[in-house]
């Protein structure tokens, strides 16, 4: 890189000072909730908790660490999170690996039917009904079963097998294995960073869904924690409405905040996004390294 | 070592049995597949075949294969329903809206982030420009609804402060904002992701163009537009094809985040897409015919635009999805 001009100096402090704008614009909306989650409930009412806390105190943590739906919503996620990854991982690999064979029986077929997949889909309505048919809503595995096979994981899985030398495999062959043993002993121990990048992936995805078991789950004991924050959230929503359409019970309202749904949301969030906040600078290059491999096939 | 299959002079080549001789001398291979193409068959294909059911009267206690018939019915129905013109208006501009607006935005940051010579620097803005896109649309919900809140939200607090505003603004009920709170929630959620393809394809450019530039006297903002610009423009192509063709989809669960779970009627009126509209119809409304009707009608509508919009891949760049 050569000399700066003025110009390109000016257009430098510029860009500086965007970046540092949009950095800030991205954190404060966490940093805000955290620091309501350690703010007094009932201070935070009055408005006008920013970007350091007023009264400090732990007892939103309490309280919400206490509530047994959230404890329980958090077994629930861990679960999901931890059986859907493994399983997605396993059938979606062994999927791919299946299908980066030369030569093998109707591949053709089976690539195309999973292609299709991934422009068209019956929409939500046909896989509602279908899943209420088959009696799965309202338990545990219809937030894992029909997720096993991600077509876009096996994709990426595929193209990494195909790379691999096909001689390993040709002398595995001889030596007697079949492709089983050649998947399981061979190939796996091979594929660990792969793996661990998809799974990462998978594993956000597990944690974050909340859409389809707000829609299939009803019993309390099987609700993950992001669709039991939406519960909480869409709750305090509806009273924040009714405060706007009768501004007379604005008073009343302000009491009832002094148990504050507001800071009890904050603290939810912050339980619930933690782990990924903590995770993530460690593992974030992994995710950087998933979304090149998958780019790069196309 | 060739997977050679002898087949006997008995068995019709491409007959059943031919088929099942084959299956069962890979069948260490099929093992593998077969399993997960069953799940693909279940979870993704019955529900392309049920969606025939838009052409039905469909009845939960009847199911499928007991439901009558009825043509076109539902789709005559929502195409001369008072709601049709709004909804298709609504998809239509929110979609070109978060187009126009969060197309370019992934390509700026990675054009200003390329301009960083501070690796440091460079890499913290990359991180937490992430972090965003790894949080569900439930809590960047939760975070607009904090941020903009009447008596306690932030933006509130600094327009008083700066005396731009006399009083709170109730950003959340006002219909006319309400797109353009989608947009910019989701560019926050999506500009740091999204700019690591760009970013990778910059990276790709060869240094020695930059030094013989400089050389020749041009600027770096000549550079850039001279060329890293033109050197993205066929990843910018690809994915802007890619966009365009999923014009019909205007978002779901940031929608559905920000109407307070598709509660907040006062807000209806800019939130009805086709998406939010085929659902609340369809599964909320127990209209089921009728919501996969307006959910087909999207699918078709969508295959096309995809078929031309790889077709004009394929003539502009050479490259194509299929």
């Amino acid at each position: 890189m050569g000399k700066l001009t003025l110009q390109d100096k000016i257009i430098q402090i510029c860009i500086y000072i965007i970046l540092i704008i949009l950095a800030i614009i991205t954190l404060y909306p966490f940093w805000n909730t955290f620091i309501i989650s350690i703010n007094n409930a009932g201070d935070t009412a009055n408005g006008g908790v920013t970007i350091w806390p007023r009264v400090f105190t732990l007892a939103n943590y309490k309280v919400v660490l206490q509530n047994p739906d959230l404890l329980q919503s958090f077994f629930i996620t861990i679960l999901r999170t931890v059986v859907g990854t493994f399983l997605s991982i396993l059938f979606t690999s062994a999927f791919a690996f299946g299908l980066s064979r030369k030569g093998v029986y109707g591949k053709k077929v089976y690539t195309t039917l999973c292609l299709i997949t991934m422009y068209f889909s019956g929409g939500i309505i046909p896989y509602y009904l279908l899943i209420v048919k088959m009696h799965m809503n309202n338990t545990f595995w219809v937030m894992v079963i029909p997720g096993i096979v991600s077509v876009y994981n096996m994709i990426v899985f595929r193209s990494f097998f195909m790379s691999l030398p096909e001689s390993m495999i040709e002398s595995a062959k001889i030596d007697g294995a079949n492709h089983i043993t050649i998947f399981f002993r061979l190939i796996l121990p091979l594929s660990g960073s792969i793996i661990a990048t998809l799974a990462l992936f998978t594993a956000v995805g597990h944690w974050n869904d909340w859409f389809y078991p707000s829609l299939f789950i009803t019993s309390k004991h099987l609700y993950p924690l992001q669709s039991l924050l939406n519960q909480i959230l869409a709750t305090n929503a509806a009273t924040d409405l009714m405060n706007v359409l009768s501004p007379g019970a604005q008073q009343k309202l302000k009491e009832l905040q002094e148990v504050s749904n507001r800071s009890m949301a904050a603290t939810t969030i912050m339980v619930v996004t933690f782990p990924i906040i903590m995770v993530y600078p460690f593992v974030q290059k992994y995710f950087v390294k998933g979304v090149l491999i998958g780019s790069l096939k196309e | 070592m060739k997977t050679e299959i002898i087949v006997p002079n008995n068995i019709k080549k491409r007959g059943f049995n031919y088929s099942l001789n084959r299956l069962m001398k890979e069948w260490d291979i099929q093992i593998l597949i077969i399993p997960s193409l069953i799940l693909i068959i279940i979870f993704s294909y019955l529900p392309m075949w049920g969606i025939l059911s838009s052409f039905q009267d469909f009845d939960v206690s009847k199911g499928f294969f007991n439901s009558p018939w009825v043509g076109a019915k539902y789709f005559n129905m929502f195409f001369h329903s008072g709601d049709f013109a709004l909804v298709m208006k609504n998809t239509l501009i929110l979609s070109l809206l978060k187009l126009t607006f969060g197309f370019p935005a992934p390509i700026i940051l990675a054009l200003m982030l390329n301009e960083i010579r501070s690796m440091w620097f460079k890499r913290t803005v990359q991180t937490i420009t992430y972090l965003p896109h790894f949080i569900s649309w439930v809590i960047v919900g939760a975070f607009i609804t904090s941020m903009l809140s009447v008596d306690s939200g932030t933006i509130n607090i600094v327009l008083m402060k700066l005396h731009l505003v006399s009083e709170p603004v109730n950003w959340l009920s006002k219909p006319d904002l309400l797109w353009p709170i989608l947009i910019l929630a989701n560019i926050w959620k999506e500009i740091g992701f999204s700019a690591i393809i760009y970013l990778a394809a910059i990276a790709g450019v060869d240094q020695q163009l930059y030094e013989a530039a400089s050389i020749d006297g041009a600027t770096r903002l000549q550079q850039t537009i001279a060329i890293t610009l033109p050197t993205i423009v066929p990843v910018i192509i690809i994915l802007l094809i890619l966009s365009v063709s999923n014009i019909l989809n205007a978002g779901f669960e940031d929608i559905y985040q920000l109407t307070n779970n598709l509660n907040n009627s006062i807000l209806m009126s800019k939130a009805d897409t086709i998406d939010i509209y085929s659902f609340r119809q369809g599964l909320r409304g127990f209209m089921y015919s009728y919501g996969m009707a307006v959910s087909l009608f999207k699918s078709v509508i969508n295959a096309v635009i995809l078929l031309v919009a790889n077709w004009l891949a394929r003539r502009l760049s050479g490259n194509s999805l299929f």
